[in-house]
């Protein structure tokens, strides 16, 4: 694959910060829950662009574009289906400007999250026009200038797939994460190793894979520790929570402090992730906090599960899926009955 | 593939016998083996009622609770939940026609800018399968659908469901507008979706947080008890 900005970052970099939150810093913002934050790319597009500048001023090496919920299934909800190409456009562009105006090599990545809907055969998506959607949506930001596409917390392996293949015809690098927020997997049962197994398997691989959202801070990095244990070569992507939601004066607010994800960087490092950061309820306060710990604290050893619950928590569930503890599926009785 | 031993005739075993591999057909999600496990039973003069709590709610509550455990996830109890789908496409017609009873009437959704339907799905189809009747508002609910379903259909719970960060807290605005107009005890208010827990249920005055849809039912049967009994104290 051609050189592309993150691709040259990596190269000369051991590790790079991510940004926070989107949805949660629009709320902040002014944002009435229900309404979708992509109609301000056009609507507001000031509040876009501080946004965007709360990670860059915070030293964050890369930001992903407002554009989340931009696929047409998506955008259905707020009668904006026919608007995919302007909204996308206009997200990835005010995220050109400002990483352009930092004077420093800032990537603009494009997220594309999930379509919310079921695929095949479980429900009505067909693997096709999961495809076309993606694809309408990826067009769009890279005529609005993204460095790469984001797909993030996507739970099915085969919509994992259809952005892969979106970005193939994109001709777009890209870079994919799942949301491991059940039991340890994603809520389709998919595991971190499934995840580290399948991506190696696609004709047109991530630049870089991992974890977003899901649970707290410290299941993440029990996943970030399955796909290290993959042996995988390829970048491992850590954007983990703040902590966990809560309802204060009115609004959501993480507990997760500063300080913790701090920690949790740096232990995200340890743990073999290359590309850190936070996602719902990370401000800019917690990024300052988290490059400074990257830059002046020292490499340690991969930490072991104990170490990651004493620093930041405990884990959801006893088991992530992946090391055969787990509680095992119910034996049948009776026999499987055939034809 | 078939191996001649393993075949099972439905129609040869015994009440109990077809009753534990319902049980076993409705957790691997065989949704043909239950609709023809339903017709057998009511073919040997079961109640439908009977068939409904006995067979397939039975069945349900060990998926939902495998559900809960981490051993099942969202794609095996899609499954589960159409084959007993189609064994109460079966009982439905019957049961109305002899009046079984229904413990409570909920209206359930997802919220305003949220798309995801397959928790709320799960719920309904579970509490259905537990007795309840639904009344499914679908996606994309303002405050206006919740408390005019609710008030037309006169049902005891509203539920809602979100699955993004920004859409947890229009359920707040829904609780709000009930405070507001009155009618918030009028209703037991359930709540679920991933990115939510106990606490924030509480702080937006939800009756309770239902982490999944094993945990709706038990929860809802409970608070529907409490309810009769302060109804009838009172």
């Amino acid at each position: 694959m051609t050189t592309n900005a993150l691709s040259e970052l990596l190269s000369q970099r051991d590790w790079l910060l991510t940004d926070g939150a989107t949805g949660t810093t629009l709320f902040n913002m002014g944002l009435v829950s229900g309404d979708a934050p992509e109609l301000w790319n056009v609507e507001h597009p000031d509040r876009i662009r501080a946004l965007y500048q709360g990670p860059v001023d915070a030293g964050s090496d890369l930001f992903l574009t407002n554009s989340f919920g931009g696929t047409a299934s998506r955008l259905k909800l707020h009668n904006a289906q026919d608007r995919v190409g302007e909204l996308n456009r206009a997200a990835a562009e005010l995220g050109r400007e400002i990483a352009d105006a930092s004077g420093r090599k800032v990537v603009v990545a494009g997220s594309m999250g999930p379509t919310g809907e079921i695929m095949e055969p479980m429900g009505p998506l067909s693997y096709d026009s999961a495809v076309e959607m993606f694809h309408e949506q990826a067009e769009a930001l890279k005529d609005g200038g993204a460095d790469v596409l984001w797909v993030e917390t996507i739970s099915a392996p085969d919509e994992y797939k259809a952005a892969a293949r979106a970005a193939e015809l994109a001709e777009m690098p890209w870079c994919g994460t799942m949301s491991f927020d059940t039991a340890g997997r994603t809520m389709m049962g998919f595991t971190s190793a499934d995840l580290a197994k399948m991506v190696e398997t696609l004709p047109n691989p991530p630049l870089a894979y991992g974890a977003n959202c899901g649970v707290g801070a410290s299941d993440l990095l029990r996943t970030v520790l399955g796909f290290q244990a993959s042996g995988s070569e390829r970048p491992i992507i850590a954007k983990g929570n703040a902590g966990i939601p809560k309802y204060v004066d009115g609004h959501i607010h993480y507990d997760g402090t500063p300080d913790l994800m701090a920690d949790y960087a740096v232990l995200a490092r340890d743990s073999g992730a290359t590309i850190i950061g936070g996602c719902c309820g990370t401000t800019t306060e917690h990024l300052v906090r988290m490059r400074e710990a990257l830059e002046t604290r020292p490499r340690g050893e991969t930490p072991t599960l104990d170490k990651i619950t004493q620093a930041l928590g405990g884990f959801s569930s006893p088991s992530d899926g992946t090391d055969g503890e787990g509680p095992a599926r119910r034996e049948r009785k009776g026999r499987r009955r055939k034809g | 593939m078939s191996d001649e031993e393993d075949d099972i005739i439905l129609s040869e075993l015994d009440d109990e016998e077809l009753v534990a591999q319902m049980m076993d057909d409705l957790y691997d999600g065989l949704k043909e083996e239950i609709e023809e496990g339903t017709n057998i039973l009511l073919e040997r003069g079961w109640q439908p009622y009977d068939v409904l709590t006995k067979a397939l709610v039975a069945g349900m509550t060990i998926v939902g609770h495998d559900f809960r455990d981490g051993i099942l996830f969202v794609p095996e109890v899609l499954l589960a939940a159409n084959a007993m789908k189609a064994g109460m496409a079966i009982l439905k017609p019957l049961l109305a026609e002899t009046g079984a009873p229904t413990i409570g009437k909920m209206v359930i959704g997802t919220v305003k800018g949220d798309i995801h339907d397959i928790g709320k799905n799960l719920v309904g189809m579970m509490m259905e399968g537990a007795g309840f009747e639904v009344v499914d508002i679908g996606i994309n609910n303002p405050v206006e659908n919740y408390l005019g379903k609710a008030a037309e259909e006169k049902a005891d719970i509203i539920g809602m469901s979100a699955l993004l960060t920004t859409t947890m807290p229009y359920m707040k605005i829904v609780i709000d507008e009930m405070v507001a107009q009155g009618i918030r005890d009028d209703y037991i208010v359930l709540v679920g979706g991933a990115p939510l827990n106990e606490e924030f249920g509480k702080s937006i005055g939800a009756d309770a947080y239902c982490r999944d849809a094993a945990v709706a039912v038990e929860t809802a049967k409970e608070l529907m008890a409490r309810k009769h009994n302060r109804a009838h104290a009172g």
